[in-house]
């Protein structure tokens, strides 16, 4: 681990990950176990990449300490060497065209948004952010966002910044306002749901990066199943960390998610 | 390595992957090279098992928890889309399987047969949750002897037939000398400990905290038994552990959770035994 960062609530942390830049696409994720005595992965997504850094290839993940594994992470000192597989996963899908893109996260879940915001952007897609949190501490990267996209919308529950209230009380409006052709958002089952919903409902497909726990992050334990339903209208299941995280949001069976 | 017992199935190292934990064996072919590894495959049953709900995997000190339920595509889609991939990236690819009643047993074997490709069976009686999975009852060494005794019956006496066993230092040698008198050719000394979810769901508990238990069952079997050749399973994360196993009297090991936890460990593993062999 080469540095720790803060950005409010959050830490950051930078890792020297060879191999890791070179694979990423955004909505990718890395897994890493704390400790000897804690068996199951912790996954993370990619934030930000640089295959080029003064320390050579190097990744960045958002860790809340808030969460008991998070608090793990972010008390590792500097210098610690820690086991990294990634990246693993299947990323959002990026449209062939040039289509207005709505991006929507709450809280740490914007971190895989920012990277994919880059690479709409160099595809000449207008991107439109809609960032949400708890409060001030938890917005992620809004800063960074501004000076990236077209637009940026920011939500917060106590009304500290931005609108008062949750994403989903804007996504519909965003949605019609950006005329967005597609809708991303990463984030847990809770979480995005009514967010995907929204979308269907004004028929606009959706990639959703869904955060469920994933005790290996790379397929064998069959322990991140989620629910979906196929082209031919048969439920099946799929695994979180290999057929995801990203699956396209009308194909998820919500009502089967925890 | 011929290990004695396991037939067909040639080792050419002692450390084989542990049924539940390779995945389809394509997942794992990033981290591990399948050519020549033997492989235990998930276990199958005759339809497919959509498996328990969430959460199936929970940690635990020194275990993992898990009631995965034998989720698995069934043997007849195994047989079609995953096997001929195993086989042709180079693994040695044993079945494991578990049925619900002897005929079933006779029926899925019978499929098995003519898999082109297979080494091996793994007989999967060490579920430590038969009833909740509808798998037949085996705990009774005359029941598990049973079902052994109908899959002998139809398996081609050149693919080894491994039977997995729980393991249980208290009735391990009464349930291997049962299985290996039915026809086994080897006994799996592991699987999980029956246990609970936090919230009570049935469960296995796998990994380190199971290490001590299946050594003390390894050595207890290989002493008052040692006609019966052992695999020995049970929370291998180090060459070390590997080592203990073999001196403790195992002819080969596999090697579970500790994929889960780090999935190029097997890579490892017969590098580190290499090194100092
Ligand atoms: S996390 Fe283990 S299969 Fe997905």
């Amino acid at each position: 681990m080469l540095a720790v960062g803060r950005a409010g609530a959050f830490r950051v942390l930078s890792l020297a990950a060879p191999g890791v830049p070179a694979a990423f696409r955004p909505g990718t994720f890395v897994v890493a176990s704390p400790g000897d005595d804690r068996l199951a992965a912790r996954a993370w997504w990619i934030h930000r990449v640089d295959p080029a850094s003064a320390f050579g290839p190097t990744i960045e993940v958002v860790v809340d300490p808030g969460s008991p594994s998070g608090a793990w992470f972010a008390d590792l000192a500097v210098g610690t060497r820690i086991a990294l597989t990634g990246p693993l996963g299947r990323p959002f899908t990026l449209p062939r065209q040039p289509v207005a893109a709505l991006l929507v996260g709450e809280g740490h879940a914007v971190a895989p948004l920012l990277a994919l915001a880059e690479r709409l952007r160099a595809r000449e897609c207008p991107v439109t952010l809609l960032v949400g949190a708890r409060d001030e501490k938890h917005l992620l990267a809004v800063r960074e966002a501004r000076r990236l996209v077209r637009q940026v919308v920011v939500v917060t529950e106590d009304g500290s910044v931005g609108h008062r209230g949750v994403v989903a009380d804007h996504v519909g409006s965003l949605l019609a306002s950006s005329s967005a052709g597609v809708l991303y958002t990463a984030g847990r089952p809770d979480a995005v749901r009514a967010v995907a919903s929204i979308a269907a409902s004004s028929d606009v497909p959706s990639q959703v990066a869904l955060e469920v726990p994933m005790p290996c992050g790379t397929g064998l334990c069959h322990g991140c199943v989620v629910a979906v339903v196929g082209d031919d209208a048969v439920p099946r299941q799929v695994r979180a960390c290999t057929e995801g995280p990203v699956l396209p949001g009308h194909r998820i069976d919500w009502e089967a998610l925890p | 390595m011929s290990a004695p017992g396991l037939g067909a199935l040639r080792l050419d190292h002692p450390v084989m992957v542990a049924s539940g934990c390779g995945g389809t064996g394509r997942e794992l072919a990033p981290f591990v090279d399948l050519d020549g590894l033997g492989f235990v495959t998930r276990t199958l049953t005759r339809h497919p098992h959509p498996g328990g709900a969430m959460p199936r995997v929970v940690e635990s000190p020194s275990g993992l928890l898990h009631a995965v339920g034998l989720h698995n595509p069934g043997l007849e889609v195994f047989l079609a889309e995953e096997l001929p991939w195993l086989v042709r990236a180079g693994a040695r690819v044993v079945v494991s399987f578990c049925a619900s009643t002897l005929g079933e047993y006779a029926e899925l074997t019978h499929l098995l047969a003519s898999a082109p490709g297979l080494v091996g069976v793994e007989v999967n009686l060490s579920s430590p949750d038969a009833d909740g999975v509808g798998a037949f009852d085996a705990r009774e060494p005359f029941h598990a002897a049973s079902a052994v005794a109908a899959v002998r019956r139809e398996l081609p006496a050149d693919l080894a037939l491994l039977v997995k066993v729980r393991p249980d230092p208290v009735r391990v040698v009464e349930t291997a000398r049962a299985v290996r008198d039915a026809g086994a050719g080897a006994v799996v000394v592991g699987g999980a400990l029956a246990a609970a979810m936090p919230d009570g769901r049935p469960a296995g508990l796998s990994g380190p905290a199971v290490r001590p238990v299946a050594t003390a069952a390894v050595r207890t079997l290989v002493r008052t038994a040692p006609e019966i050749p052992v695999v020995a399973c049970g929370g291998i994360t180090t060459s070390e552990h590997v080592r203990d196993y073999l001196a403790a009297g195992a002819v080969a090991v596999q090697v579970g959770t500790g994929l889960l936890h780090d999935p190029t460990l097997i890579t490892r593993l017969v590098h580190d035994l290499e090194e100092t062999s």
